[in-house]
């Protein structure tokens, strides 16, 4: 693997080795009182977050330290960005201090790609850790990771992605990726929140949530992005909530075994009920834990091999 | 069909068998039982545990045990290993999967760890499984039990059971055979595939 930048390149063989790995290397911390392998010492990961993030940005450096790797943080805020130096600039100058593996958050689509493109010839690698409504490829995988521990498989399931579609890229990433491992994928949403071209995506599209809960192995329910919004999408949040929210009474109609997700930060009772949230059916901490192990793997799988020359 | 047979005679050609499934199951039981004479697993201050290194380690591992159950009456728990994320040669090769390890429930510290492997080459898998199990714990005392030891250390590190020792050129490969894993049992020295080339 060259660089991380969307799920949609991920090939189901990749993809499943990236997620055993995951799954080993929770096992081989589980219960561990040092949670630290030599793997990648004196590797060197710069993420750079131009949008502010806690858990992407921790769990990535958590990884990092986890194998060894040097994390350094750099934030758009109180670098060089601020003075005015561009994205290309930035990242050229991080590469020749000497990053082996740029991890990278910024508000305008295509960005991952782009830096990829400037950063080939250096040999730095690039992780897209979101890029504005496109992809949020980690994210997907860790919720994969997830689904598979509870439901243990994807292959045939049903998994529902609820809410802001629009401004989701962590919608679209998924959407990839659990149709790559053989998973059903249905978006619901209202009107306004379907991108344009989402039923190319290859997934059904919907408006009526409660009509599908009963056949559904897996809800994930989108948070709203108020700061994406520059228009009207919906009459009130109170009337998001009640077509949308995932509630007790929606619970209640779902299959016993189903999962329900949240990609965070919950905004709790606008998508998501506080005891929806807080009951076994949800996975929201395991979805934060797995995500540990899945940029853990993905920092192993770009960092620890050989060198490919691309 | 006829390039097969082609290709079948001129690997028996380049090949000589070292040791014969019959020879296998002999050296695992002497192993066995040296194991069990300097060892002596049968008292209860004595803890020995079984650790086999992926991939051949760990099926030989636990012949091993049961092979020490059968002579001694006592059972030793074996586990798995994986010294992948230990290795000082990742950068050197392409990315390696990694094998899940499992180590017995009541943990490695103040037993006698006994590591299986099925070659002893450079020494530097071994060097990577000290470091592994020193994340797992700290063991009374570690040794080490392989299969062949076909020489050409790197590092100074030596084996305490040998099933056989076998002076090879780097050139050569020395293939071991597992019934668990290949389907059949056996060991055979063949010129490496990269003097073909």
């Amino acid at each position: 693997m060259r660089h991380l930048l969307s799920a949609a390149e991920l090939g189901a063989e990749e993809a499943t080795s990236l997620l055993d790995t995951a799954d080993t290397l929770k096992r081989t911390l589980l219960g561990r009182e040092v949670r630290k392998l030599p793997t990648l010492r004196g590797r060197t990961v710069l993420t750079m977050f131009y949008e502010s993030s806690t858990r992407t940005r921790v769990s990535f450096e958590i990884a990092g330290k986890w194998m060894s790797a040097d994390v350094i943080n750099v934030s758009s805020s109180g670098s060089s960005t601020s003075k005015g130096e561009s994205l290309r600039d930035t990242a050229l100058t991080l590469s020749a201090a000497g990053a082996d593996c740029v991890i990278v958050r910024h508000p305008a689509s295509g960005a991952a790609h782009r830096l990829s493109g400037w950063l080939d010839e250096t040999g730095t690698q690039v992780v897209n850790a979101g890029d504005g409504m496109h992809e949020h490829p980690t994210q997907a995988l860790l919720d994969a990771a997830t689904l598979r521990e509870r439901l243990g498989g994807l292959d045939g399931r049903r998994i529902a992605i609820v809410g802001d579609l629009l401004h989701s890229r962590v919608a679209r990433s998924n959407v990839h990726l659990l149709r790559t491992l053989g998973a059903e994928v249905v978006l619901v949403a209202p009107p306004t929140l379907v991108p344009m071209g989402a039923r190319q995506w290859g997934a059904e599209v919907t408006g009526d949530l409660d009509a599908e809960l009963p056949g559904l192995d897996a809800v994930m329910m989108l948070r709203v992005q108020a700061e994406r919004m520059d228009g009207a999408f919906f009459p009130s949040a109170r009337e998001y909530s009640l077509s949308y929210g995932m509630n007790e009474a929606r619970l209640a109609r779902l299959p016993e075994h189903a999962v329900v997700l949240h990609p965070g930060p919950m905004l709790r009772g606008m998508e998501i009920a506080s005891r929806v949230a807080d009951s076994p059916s949800a996975a929201v901490a395991e979805q934060v834990r797995n995500g540990v192990h899945v940029r853990m793997a993905v920092l192993y799988h770009l960092l620890a091999g050989e060198e490919v020359t691309a | 069909m006829a390039s097969r047979q082609q290709a079948g005679a001129a690997d028996s050609a380049r090949q000589r068998e070292l040791l014969s499934p019959g020879d296998v199951a002999r050296t695992i039981a002497r192993i066995a039982h040296q194991i069990i004479e300097k060892t002596a697993p049968e008292s209860s201050a004595n803890r020995v545990i079984l650790l086999g290194i992926p991939t051949r380690g760990a099926p030989l591992a636990h012949r091993l045990g049961a092979r020490i159950a059968d002579f001694s009456g006592v059972s030793v728990p074996t586990g798995v290993l994986d010294t992948t994320l230990y290795r000082d040669d990742l950068r050197q090769q392409p990315n390696r999967p990694l094998e899940p390890s499992s180590v017995p429930a009541q943990g490695v510290d103040d037993a006698l760890v006994v590591l299986v492997d099925d070659v002893l080459f450079s020494g530097r898998t071994i060097r990577s499984a000290l470091d592994a199990l020193r994340d797992q714990g700290r063991p009374r005392a570690v040794q080490l039990a392989v299969l062949v030891d076909r020489g050409h250390r790197e590092l100074p590190i030596r084996a305490d059971y040998v099933g056989k020792n076998v002076p090879t050129s780097r050139t050569e490969d020395v293939a071991v055979r597992l019934n668990e894993i290949d389907g059949h049992d056996g060991v055979v020295l063949r010129r490496s595939e990269e003097e073909e080339r």
